[in-house]
């Protein structure tokens, strides 16, 4: 190992342990009096619970508990929050039902806990939790959510009439008509975003832990955001004070969003190990429970309706989405079909007038909350697909219809709140399009046709937002939190770093990217450097990762903190060296005077910090500085993605030719990381856009319910990615880093889309495009 | 109960279990050697692949008792004393991996597939070798060069050690 700063491809330093087989994962920790949790869950989708018989499961063998949802909230365990208000368009806030950890009078989603048994094994307990008697009187179930909102339809929660969460709207809607109804031409569709699993590989799990002489919890869990999971833990469902309650997040296998939320399953362990008088209690979630009960994502179908003028340039926008968020509301699952969603309908594209009206519905299905992009894929599917139905029905290249209406300059204030800081869509469609040879598709068009194949190409120019996010902006659209990251950077008397940050890494490489920026900075090898992060008593305080946001926000934390580092470093040298602070410069692991001999090396400086000897008049002792950054904008990465096909009309099976992405992620701190993001998102939107999806039957039972019946990608359905970047700085940030983590993830479905639809001739084409779905279209036409 | 005698990774090792109990509870329970990984419940990840007296198993799908007698290697077991097993750092120099989570099962599966097929794979055969482990994290695209990459290098050891 040796100094690798800003821009290196820096092999990572994690994967030791990963790759021997050392990695440490919840379910991975052994305590001692260690007892484990089984959950007692409805196999209805919509019931009132009668009568819950334990008796014979409580005479099971190894059985040490067995606790319900009334003893839960007898013992003042609070419900289960949504951490970001929304107001409908009247100004009533959001219509929320109430989520006990364990279900007091009825279930809403197949799925729902019931009650939980606490036994010596986990075989026990599992054998015991099947012999809990739970006599229902089963209720009519609603899974779709346009039947949920008519009057008849069963009601979820008596806080929301009609199933409705809120009705709510961006944009001006006269003014968008107006300019629809003097359109030259006028494009409308119909589009639905399926529901998808979110399946990170490690399963969720939480390891409780209660010492009783101290009255102090641990909890080990599959978190992407321990310390916001100790303030919810604390002061929403009052399991213990934060003070005596330590969370810690130790190696992630994935997340993907699904791991933001603090689930039922924490909080009753936690809960229970203490009414159980048991030293631990451990839950580890097995596949068919994860997808029953992880909060899905997606799921909306919106009618979109958008018109041209006699230029083809865009007059207006008109959006109208129902979202349904499942049984209960997760905690951020109202900001998804809202912020993080109609704010990006304005896409690459200048749009006067955009208006967008979103309904939140109750299902008895799952939660449905944040997955990979979040809201901005459910914008870009929409925008994209129309741009090219538009192109297609105009009669123009969709490339050049595209062309013709890109942002051109900033900063551009968009009808839906955002302002694009930077950007160069033009750069990222050249560079997209000279990768993909699209001068050369009509030659391998004709040579796929001769097989008897159908070749189609597809295009997706998606914009999203970053970096969430300004604390003060998210708080007065609703945000329960403020969203900026901390970083502490302690430099040790040898000279050695810890950057303790308040992000999480679950496969994003942070213990290698974070140390980056220190070797840059001081010219430090990479071993004198370790990130620190994941447990609420060694980092102060954080927002935890997700929303592509350590890049920009964790990342300009530790840069924050390094100014305060370097600049006492400086004046401490300068006293030592006696010269202006002015003219000291820390380079290669030394600290010099410029322009003359006079050095120290790095570790002098430190040492002088630590012993105190020798320090300028006033100054404290000790090299440690902490800081908080608090956006001043999202982040806008953009680019462009070329998808090329080939559909045998006999099969309906679609295979990937080509899959070409050009990005603009702004800085880039570490490329290979960066590739390595894009590919993993790549594979989830074009999951999305081929095979997965959640099906629920209307009884409500998951039809899709293992990985025999959800079909994830595997290696042999997808191609090698030709992978590329563009750059303009992001001007919001220290680093001009725009953050790269769901990319791939929100603008792959539409080029995948685009291109079959290209192929097949039609644009009658829902995801996923599965061969059976794809059969079916060709033989229905249009 | 049934006593079941199993090496694992070069030691003897033996204990009373339940009759039920799996192969790959046997090695996160028994031997604490929890680098092998439960991603499913259905036998479709290989989260949980081993080798058993030299041939990939999934640990999930068989039972202790049956591997009783067996030479079974885990990921703890792959690497030397002192050096990485080509395939390893094949994975670390490719950025193979991203979570980890999946990584073990991966490794063991390539690993499995260069002997089986030997040390020139192209991307068609390991896409379709793949069938049996799931990534939710790469996209495959490194995995897969992992993989060419890390036949390569076993190639080149093949070939010494025959020399």
């Amino acid at each position: 190992m040796g100094i690798e700063g800003i821009g290196a491809r820096v092999l990572r330093k994690e994967d030791k342990r990963f790759i021997t087989g050392k990695g440490r994962y919840t379910d991975d920790h052994k305590v001692a009096g260690m007892h484990y949790a089984a959950f007692v869950r409805s196999p209805h989708a919509h019931a009132k619970i009668k009568k819950i018989n334990i008796k014979d499961a409580s005479k099971m063998s190894g059985v040490v508990g067995i606790f319900n949802g009334k003893e839960l909230t007898g013992d003042g365990i609070g419900n289960i929050i949504c951490g970001w208000m929304i107001h409908s368009k009247d100004g009533s806030p959001m219509n929320m039902g109430a989520w006990s950890a364990l279900a007091t009078e009825y279930v809403r989603y197949v799925g729902d806990a019931v009650a939980v048994v606490i036994a010596e094994t986990q075989a026990e307990a599992t054998a015991a939790a099947e012999a809990v008697d739970v006599d229902y009187k089963v209720l009519k179930a609603v899974i779709n959510p346009e039947e949920a909102m008519a009057d008849k339809a069963p009601q979820l929660h008596p806080e929301a009439a009609n199933n409705i969460i809120y009705d709510w709207e961006i944009g001006e809607e006269a003014a968008t008509d107006a300019a629809i109804a003097g359109a030259a031409n006028v494009v409308e569709m119909e589009i639905h975003n399926n529901r998808l699993v979110p399946n990170p590989m490690e399963p969720r799990s939480a390891l409780a832990q209660y010492d009783a002489a101290e009255d102090h919890f641990t909890l080990h869990t599959t978190s992407q955001n321990p310390h916001v999971a100790r303030l919810v833990l604390s002061a929403f469902y009052q399991v213990a004070p934060e003070n005596k309650l330590r969370v810690i997040a130790p190696d992630v296998g994935g997340g993907f969003g699904s791991k933001i939320y603090i689930y039922p399953e924490e909080i009753v362990c936690l809960w229970a190990a203490k009414k159980a008088g048991v030293e631990a209690v451990k839950w580890t979630s097995d596949r068919s429970e994860a997808f029953l009960t992880d909060a899905h994502g997606r799921d909306h179908v919106s009618k979109a309706t958008m018109g041209f003028d006699e230029n083809n340039k865009i007059v207006g926008f008109k959006v109208d989405t129902i979202a349904n968020l499942g049984a209960y509301m997760s905690l951020f699952s109202s900001s998804v079909p809202t912020y993080l969603y109609a704010t990006l309908l304005s896409g690459q594209y200048n749009i006067q007038n955009i208006h967008c009206n979103v309904r939140t519905v109750y299902t008895n299905t799952a939660p449905v909350d944040a997955y990979r992009g979040a809201g901005r894929p459910e914008a870009t599917y929409l925008v994209e697909r129309m741009m090219e139905t538009a192109a297609r029905q105009l009669g123009v290249d969709p490339a050049e219809l595209r062309r013709a209406n890109f942002v051109t300059e900033f900063p551009h204030q968009t009808p839906v709140i955002m302002c694009y800081d930077a950007g160069d869509y033009g750069a990222s469609m050249d560079a997209a399009m000279e990768a993909v040879d699209y001068a050369g598709f009509e030659k391998r068009r004709k040579k796929s046709a001769k097989k008897g194949m159908l070749r189609g190409i597809g295009m997706s120019c998606y914009i999203e937002a970053c970096g969430i996010a300004p604390s003060a902006a998210v708080g007065s659209l609703g945000a329960g939190v403020g969203l900026w990251e901390s970083a502490e950077v302690r430099v040790n008397p040898v000279g050695t770093v810890e950057i303790l940050t308040g992000s999480h890494s679950h496969g994003q490489g942070h213990e290698t990217t974070f140390g980056q920026l220190v070797s840059d900075r001081f010219g430090l090898p990479s071993e004198n450097i370790q990130v620190v992060h994941g447990d609420t008593d060694k980092v102060q305080f954080g927002m935890g990762t997700y929303g592509s946001r350590s890049g920009a926000v964790g990342m300009s934390a530790i840069e924050k903190a390094l100014d305060k580092v370097e600049a006492k470093a400086k004046k401490i040298a300068a006293h030592m060296l006696e010269a202006s602070e002015g003219d000291i410069e820390i380079k290669d692991g030394e600290v010099s005077v410029k322009g003359t001999d006079k050095k120290l090396l790095w570790h002098e400086v430190c040492l002088g910090a630590y012993t105190g000897h020798n320090l300028p008049e006033g100054m404290e002792p000790g090299l440690k500085e902490g800081a908080f950054y608090d956006p001043t904008n999202f982040t806008f990465p953009a680019g462009c993605y070329i998808c090329e096909v080939e559909v045998d009309p006999n099969t309906g099976t679609t295979t990937i030719e080509k899959f070409v992405a050009a990005d603009d992620f702004g800085k880039i701190i570490n490329p290979m990381i960066v590739e390595g993001q894009v590919h993993g998102g790549l594979a989830q939107g074009i999951g999305q856009a081929l095979m997965e999806n959640a099906v629920y039957d209307e009884s409500g039972q998951l039809l899709s319910a293992s990985y025999m019946d959800y079909t994830m990608p595997r290696a042999d359905d997808l191609p090698s990615f030709d992978v590329s970047t563009t750059e303009t700085a992001c001007p919001g940030n220290p680093l001009g880093i725009k953050g790269c983590g769901e990319a791939g993830a929100i603008g792959s479905p539409p080029a995948v889309i685009n291109a079959i639809t290209n192929a097949i001739g039609h644009n009658n084409l829902s995801m996923p495009a599965s061969p059976q779905n794809v059969w079916a279209a060709i033989k229905a036409g249009e | 109960m049934a006593k079941v005698e199993i090496t694992v990774n070069g030691r003897a090792t033996s204990a009373e279990v339940e009759d039920r109990t799996l192969l790959v509870d046997y090695l996160r329970e028994n031997r604490n050697l929890t680098g092998t990984h439960v991603g499913c419940d259905t036998s479709q990840c290989g989260a949980c692949v081993v080798h058993v007296d030299g041939k990939a198993v999934k640990s999930c799908t068989m039972l202790a008792v049956q591997a009783s007698g067996s030479d079974v290697q885990t990921i703890e077991g792959l690497a030397g004393d002192d050096q990485l097993h080509p395939m390893q750092e094949a994975f670390r120099n490719n950025h193979g991996l991203q979570c980890g989570f999946c990584t073990p099962g991966m490794i063991m599966t390539a690993v499995d597939m260069v002997n089986r097929l030997g040390p020139k794979l192209d991307e068609k055969t390991i896409r379709a070798e793949l069938e049996g482990n799931i990534c939710r994290c790469t996209g495959y695209h490194n995995i897969v060069k992992s993989i060419a990459e890390g036949a390569k290098q076993m190639g080149k050891g093949m070939k010494k050690a025959a020399e």
